[in-house]
């Protein structure tokens, strides 16, 4: 499989992702840099960690404009699968692609330690290879995490079933405890309505490899992997 | 409150460059978390300060612009709408001065 990892001026988890998908799981993998004008051929677009632009204004606003935006918002238009990491994530809510927002965490404090996520939604291409009941241990570092989205959305989200991960505690419960920045319901990661765009707060690129302590985040990248090769079959037949 | 100025308003002409200044109070939503606003509510409260209640913390941009009064106010309205606020957990307020 081919895919883009877009790169922004401060984006600083563009190396980790390639690495986890050219080197650990041996598929295609380029950089795209934020001012260029096409994808190229690409099967799934990453959207990246970082600091795009600072997070001045606000963390993605900036970045949303980019350029090369312009060509993801196309992409996913056309059933694309895209991905946002972190800072990614921050993107995609801000250019729309995803509901809801992410603001400073509850503590005020920049988080970095592994949590525990749990799935709640098996079906999505981000998601149909994490085995029923397993708890993903990868790291979140963010200072601005804490999800939200005012309730009636809350609401046509859980219908969706667009809510993929909670964090949770080590017994797979979502308490207040077990919630590192003061998320709405414990929120992780979310999907759109139409499960081709997704994004996260933690750093599945981070924990892809039994070297880094888990190799839980390797999970998200091969449910990706497989959605596109059965779609791709589903395609040729 | 935002001043308006009419294009058929003595002295301001229809199509002729003004220079502005536009200035945006950027402040968050009643119903989205604001822990900046609460810590700094606690710290005054906590400094002995009496009477203080709710605390939001919010942004304040100043853009200096020139044109039309009426396509500028436009434009900078939409520009807060779309890029300098988020509408999902911000309101804004735009006030346009000569």
């Amino acid at each position: 499989m081919n895919f883009a990892v877009l790169q922004f001026p401060a984006s600083n988890c563009d190396q980790d992702a390639l690495h986890v998908l050219r080197d650990v799981l041996g598929h295609s993998a380029r950089f795209v840099w934020h001012k260029e004008t096409s994808l190229g051929p690409v099967d799934a677009v990453i959207v990246p960690g970082g600091f795009s632009y600072g997070d001045y204004l606000r963390t993605g606003a900036i970045a949303r404009f980019s350029r090369v935006m312009q060509e993801v918002q196309e992409f996913a238009a056309n059933g694309g699968l895209v991905l946002g990491i972190c800072n990614g994530f921050q993107i995609l809510c801000e250019a729309g692609l995803l509901p809801g927002a992410l603001i400073r965490n509850r503590s005020l404090q920049f988080r970095c330690e592994h949590v525990f996520l749990k799935t709640f939604t098996a079906g999505s291409p981000f998601t149909g290879r994490i085995p029923e009941g397993k708890l993903l241990r990868v790291p979140i570092a963010h200072g601005e995490g804490c999800y939200f989205a005012d309730d009636e959305m809350l609401k046509l989200m859980k219908l969706g079933n667009q809510i993929l991960w909670r964090y949770v505690d080590a017994a797979g419960e979502a308490t207040d405890a077990a919630n590192p920045n003061g998320s709405l319901d414990n929120i992780a990661g979310i999907c759109n309505a139409r499960r081709n765009v997704a994004g996260l707060m933690p750093h599945p690129e981070r924990a892809s490899e039994n070297l880094l302590g888990s190799a839980d985040g390797r999970l998200i990248f091969e449910s990706l992997i497989h959605a596109l090769e059965t779609k791709t079959v589903a395609k040729a037949a | 409150m935002p001043k308006i100025i009419a294009t058929d308003s003595p002295g301001v002409r229809s199509g002729f460059a003004t220079d502005m200044k536009a200035k945006i109070i950027i402040t968050p939503k009643k119903a989205v978390l604001d822990p900046q606003g609460k810590t700094v509510q606690n710290a005054l409260a906590q400094m002995g300060y009496p009477g203080i209640g709710a605390v939001h913390v919010g942004k304040y941009l100043e853009i200096e612009v020139t044109g039309d009064p009426e396509t500028v106010r436009k434009q900078i309205d939409e520009a807060c709408h779309k890029f300098l606020s988020n509408p999902v957990i911000e309101d804004y307020k735009l006030e346009i001065i000569d």
